[in-house]
């Protein structure tokens, strides 16, 4: 196998956008396609529920390369969707009906979010974010809103209320599980930023969904209780969205005015913000017959079934270390993955190597860094580590004994230390975490040193 | 527009024209500095824009940022003179820096 003579990236995001810049920047000479959907180029998007959200970050410093760039690396981007792949003739097939042939495919196709189905979820200020249009479309709304109403504590749910709250909002946020971030941290990080955003002046609701959305045409049509007009809120209007107003009166231009609870409750809302999760984008490789269970199912060099394409980032099920088939949402997975096959392509050689990097996530909420090293999932032991004060939180994960995640806040000392720990595997063990005054940065630096 | 010049893990070197007023990082990601990749934007969260600072200039670039420290007192190859590139704001001070790319 030598290296491919055309390569083609589906997918504008994080992943694509690193597989071509590491081709070119190891090398790589041959024809080099990104189709990206959106109309923008490739941008970061971490910092549209942050620091872009909030005005701090201008668009300039969001978008990842220049156009000149693209030009210079002689990569032809194609903003334009993907409907179709012919493995047979290995092309794919763009919405205008354009076939771009390649010797290599790269599926980064990503992730999209779940969307609300409760009524009145099609108002103009039921809004959810993925997207730089979808930020700027929320930012115009946010400096307006009085009461904020986000659906789904999870990452993105309290970045955003963070945000919000910063700008002046009222923020509640409900939880349909009995802890924030259920899926990606343990009880007891969550029990800190239950604390957290509490101490915020954040109102977060567990064991609580949303029933229904209230709003857009008038009064009579609102259920009983507490419904309120949209009033005072000023004349936002619908940035970003088209008018879904349902034809009642004009003015109302299809906002929100309240949300009912999963428990009757019913609260006051100009804006819902739903983070309820996301779901794979698989359909092209569907379609084409590749493996596909819960995400592209690939091999541990990241290629599909078809060894012609591979596929990476979000989008991508992969076998981590220990053979467990997971699939992770998260800048370092997309980014580490592209550099990996861009090499691996560039390598040309038979046997193709095997994916290893020890996965981390962060998510900044207001003063409270979070940084997760490794993953979590079949740990059976927690140990808290001491910390300097009630800002900071360390939390050691151990499987069968050794250390196998650790989740910090505002402790990215120890956060580089587990990842240096479980990228080498000179772990501590659960026993030796426990002694009183255990320092996870000392144990890491005199034990690689001696190893 | 401030120029630097970066050193590159085969020895090479590569001098940028730096934009005034954003991190030494952006700057270098915009011009492809082999090494450095800036994956968490610029947080000081993941490390990969780890630099050694010609000595001459340590004292003009100022201390450590806090997150900075933890991170580098943790990071893999670190020196006295370890940087991240995000946490350096280009100056036109900062006209004709010299910087190494760290290790991995």
């Amino acid at each position: 196998m030598s290296a491919p003579s055309s390569v083609v990236v589906i997918g504008g995001g994080q992943a694509g956008q690193q597989t071509v810049a590491s081709l070119r920047k190891q090398g790589y000479e041959g024809s080099l396609t990104l189709v990206c959907a959106e109309a923008h180029l490739p941008y970061q998007r971490p910092p549209l529920s942050k620091a872009y959200l909030t005005g701090e970050l201008p668009a300039r410093r969001l978008t990842l390369r220049t156009e000149d760039w693209y030009a210079n690396q002689d990569i032809e981007v194609v903003h334009e969707a993907a409907v179709g792949i012919d493995r047979e003739a290995a092309a794919v097939v763009l919405a205008g009906g354009r076939r771009l042939g390649y010797d290599h495919l790269v599926l980064a196709t990503g992730a999209e979010n779940r969307r609300l189905t409760v009524p009145g979820a099609e108002l103009s200020t039921v809004m959810d974010l993925r997207t730089k249009d979808d930020a700027d479309a929320l930012a115009a709304v946010l400096t307006t809103a009085e009461d904020v109403v986000i659906v789904g504590a999870g990452f993105i749910g309290l970045e955003v209320a963070a945000s919000a709250r910063k700008q002046g909002a009222n923020v509640r946020v409900l939880e349909i599980a009995d802890r924030v971030m259920e899926r990606v941290l343990s009880p007891e990080a969550s029990a800190y930023f239950a604390r957290a955003h509490a101490e915020a002046g954040i109102e977060v609701r567990l064991g609580t969904g949303i029933a229904a959305v209230e709003g857009g045409i008038g009064r009579e049509d609102c259920g009983e209780g507490d419904c309120r007009a949209t009033g005072g809120s000023g004349s936002g209007g619908s940035a970003g969205g088209t008018n879904r107003d349902r034809g009642g009166s004009a003015d109302r231009d299809g906002r929100v005015t309240g949300v009912v609870t999963s428990t009757g409750e019913h609260l006051p809302a100009d804006l819902v913000l739903s983070g309820i999760g996301a779901v794979p984008r698989t359909q092209l490789a569907e379609e084409a017959g590749l493996e596909v269970d819960r995400g592209i199912v690939v091999d541990a060099a990241l290629r599909t079934s078809d060894p012609a394409i591979s596929a990476i980032g979000d989008v991508a099920v992969f076998p981590d270390g220990s053979g467990r088939r997971v699939r992770l949402e998260s800048v370092q997975n997309a980014s580490d993955q592209a550099r990996f096959l861009a090499q691996s392509l560039l390598d040309g050689s038979e046997v193709p190597g095997t994916y290893a990097a020890v996965p981390w996530f962060w998510s900044d909420q207001g003063s409270h860094t979070l940084q997760i090293a490794g993953l979590r999932d079949d740990c059976e032991e927690t140990v808290l580590l001491p910390v300097d004060g009630p800002e900071e939180f360390i939390a050691a994960h151990f499987a069968r004994g050794r250390l196998r995640c650790v989740e910090t806040v505002n402790r990215a000392g120890e956060h580089m230390a587990a990842r240096r720990a479980l990228a080498t595997d000179v772990v501590p063990s659960a026993e030796e975490a426990r002694a009183p005054g255990f320092d996870l940065s000392r144990w890491v630096r005199e034990s690689v040193q001696r190893a | 527009m401030t120029t630097i010049t970066f050193q590159i893990h085969d020895g090479s070197e590569q001098p940028i024209e730096a934009e005034t007023g954003i991190p030494l990082m952006e700057a270098a990601v915009e011009n492809d500095v082999p090494g450095i990749d800036g994956d968490c934007g610029g947080m000081a969260a993941c490390a990969t824009c780890h630099v050694y600072v010609d000595e001459a200039w340590c004292q003009k670039l100022g201390e450590r940022t806090p997150a900075e420290r933890a991170m580098l007192e943790n990071s893999f190859d670190v020196q006295e003179n370890s940087r991240l590139a995000c946490q350096i704001p280009v100056t036109e001070e900062l006209d004709g820096l010299r910087v190494e790319v760290a290790p991995s």
